[in-house]
């Protein structure tokens, strides 16, 4: 079987998993909801909100996918899959590039979700002529995110001190997934003036970053999981 | 000098955590060394 | 200091110093007339400078210690690469990369806090969103994930692989940060802070003086380096044994050996 193949397989156990256990919809969902809530507490200003809107959207699809990467790997550890699939040979590739793109599903579920918050309860609009843009820059980042979130989840999984280690290595690293995404969203949604064109140049970056963890995870995945 | 105190101590800081550091690795190296054979250590 | 003495000859397994060799004592005197040198010509023979004033003399400590750091993590991955691309998985060279690192980190710290104060000097204020300080920091805790990697337990050889992966990660992620903070202060355009940039109008005794930095500095991480290497390689070879001891221990007791829980 070739390694697409079996990606797909992997990530669509993944997503079976996910479906029956209903974390996403009754856990994730709500801890990303509540997260934008409390931003509202926090920084307290329409004007602000307003403004901010597009970053805390990002925020607060890291923040949830930490939680979500723990729990794909708890699945994975709790009962030995994840050996029970290296020790049947599975080319470690398609492990990576499998759950990444089970990942990849469940954070685009929850990055619509959060845009659909701020426009009720930031007041932003998605106007039509940003629409390529803002579908454009949701699929590359989470392809990053999700490349990242993977990689060190894999590495981070099975051990004590997991849940704090986790963040330690993922955010550094998605910072410029943060960075760019924010701004080509501004761009898309038009957030503090800005325009369409503004956001293309942060795609190219996503983009980039994409590929880049994506090739590094898939190489690296095997020697970080294999023991 | 003016700033002084800015000058020195960032001199002052930068030399008391190097030299911390180098003190810590000096005396745990000390301490480790008297629990392992001579032949083990490949710098003697 | 006694008491550990007399315990340790009636264990007699060493007598000797330490992790110092006539090589790295060479190099510790050496360091220190360096530092020495660093000071006489950084605080007292070095002149002002026209823009920074006496500020300027935080420029021979600030540079090479950022230097340094950059050094370290350079040699990290050379450490992690060879280790990892290597017939020969030798733990030396992971210790060499694990011991870069955690001297690199130390110099990225000070480099921060100096700057910081430097930056009150000369900015009026101790941080900037600058591309260079947004990127330093991030660095910063990149380094120190990777530290706490190595921490995680388990086998020299699964401490070596893993730690050596996000070594090789570190290097894909830097370049990348760097690349996004600098794009992203180059649209709010602040980043020119003041006029006040490092590229200071030097003379020749400045320079020297900073070159004395840089030399100073890199003895020293050099010196630092091969003590902690050799620590290391003291820790690794009392864990292996450690484990055997264990292990012995209850063969003796005639217990059936199960594997113990500290290798996880």
């Amino acid at each position: 079987m070739s390694v697409w193949r079996i990606a797909r397989l992997v990530a669509a156990k993944d997503l079976r998993i996910e479906w029956h256990s209903r974390v996403l919809t009754n856990q994730v969902l709500p801890f990303a909801g509540v997260t934008m809530v409390i931003f509202a507490f926090a920084l307290d200003s329409d004007a602000v909100l307003e403004r901010v809107a597009p970053g805390l959207v990002w925020l607060a699809t890291m923040f949830s996918m930490l939680v979500l990467v723990q729990r794909t790997f708890a699945v994975e550890t709790d009962d030995g899959a994840l050996d029970a699939l290296r020790v049947a040979g599975v080319d470690p590739r398609a492990i990576f590039l499998g759950k990444a793109g089970g990942l990849a599903v469940q954070l685009l579920v929850l990055e619509v979700v959060l845009l659909f918050a701020a426009v009720v309860l930031f007041r932003q609009t998605v106007p039509v002529d940003g629409l390529v843009l803002l579908v454009t820059t949701l699929i590359s980042a989470t392809c990053g995110l999700a490349a990242v979130g993977t990689l060190y989840g894999g590495l981070a999984a099975g051990f004590r001190g997991r849940e704090t280690l986790l963040p330690l290595l993922t955010l550094p690293a998605v910072a410029p997934v943060l960075i760019g995404a924010t701004r080509a969203v501004e761009a898309a949604l038009g957030t503090a003036g800005a325009v369409v064109s503004d956001g293309w140049p942060w795609v190219g970056l996503l983009l980039v970053f994409a590929v880049a963890f994506g090739v590094g995870g898939s190489l690296a995945f095997g020697p970080l999981i294999d023991e | 000098m003016e700033d002084a105190g800015f000058i020195f101590g960032s001199y002052l800081l930068t030399f008391a955590a190097v030299g911390l550091v180098a003190w810590r690795y000096v005396r745990s190296g000390r301490r480790l060394a008297r629990r392992v054979p001579d032949e083990e250590k490949y710098w003697l | 200091m006694t008491t550990t003495d007399s315990k340790l000859e009636t264990t007699g397994v060493s007598t000797s110093a330490g992790t110092g060799s006539r090589g790295s004592r060479i190099l510790g005197i050496t360091t220190i007339i360096a530092m020495g040198w660093l000071v006489a010509f950084g605080l007292g023979f070095s002149p002002e400078d026209r823009d920074q004033r006496e500020a300027v003399r935080l420029l021979y400590v600030h540079v090479p210690t950022i230097w340094i750091a950059y050094l370290a993590f350079v040699v990290t991955a050379i450490g992690s690469a060879m280790y990892l691309f290597t017939k020969k998985k030798s733990l030396g060279w992971d210790r060499l990369a694990g011991a870069s690192a955690e001297i690199g980190t130390i110099f990225v710290a000070v480099t921060l806090v100096v700057g910081a104060l430097w930056g009150r000097l000369t900015w009026g204020v101790f941080w900037q969103w600058d591309a260079r300080l947004t990127t330093t920091a991030l660095l910063f805790v990149t380094y120190i994930g990777y530290l706490a990697v190595r921490q995680l337990g388990g086998t020299h050889e699964q401490r070596a692989r893993r730690s050596a992966v996000i070594g090789l990660l570190a290097v894909l992620e830097i370049p990348l940060v760097h690349w996004s903070v600098r794009l992203w202060r180059s649209l709010h355009q602040e980043a020119t802070v003041l006029g006040t940039d490092a590229d200071v109008n030097m003379d020749g005794l400045m320079l020297f003086s900073l070159f004395v930095g840089v030399v100073a500095f890199t003895l020293l991480y050099v010196w630092l380096l091969m003590h902690r290497t050799r620590g290391m390689a003291m820790e690794d070879y009392l864990d292996d044994r450690g484990l055997d001891e264990a292990l012995e221990a209850r063969r003796a007791e005639g217990e059936p050996v199960a594997r113990g829980d500290g290798a996880n």
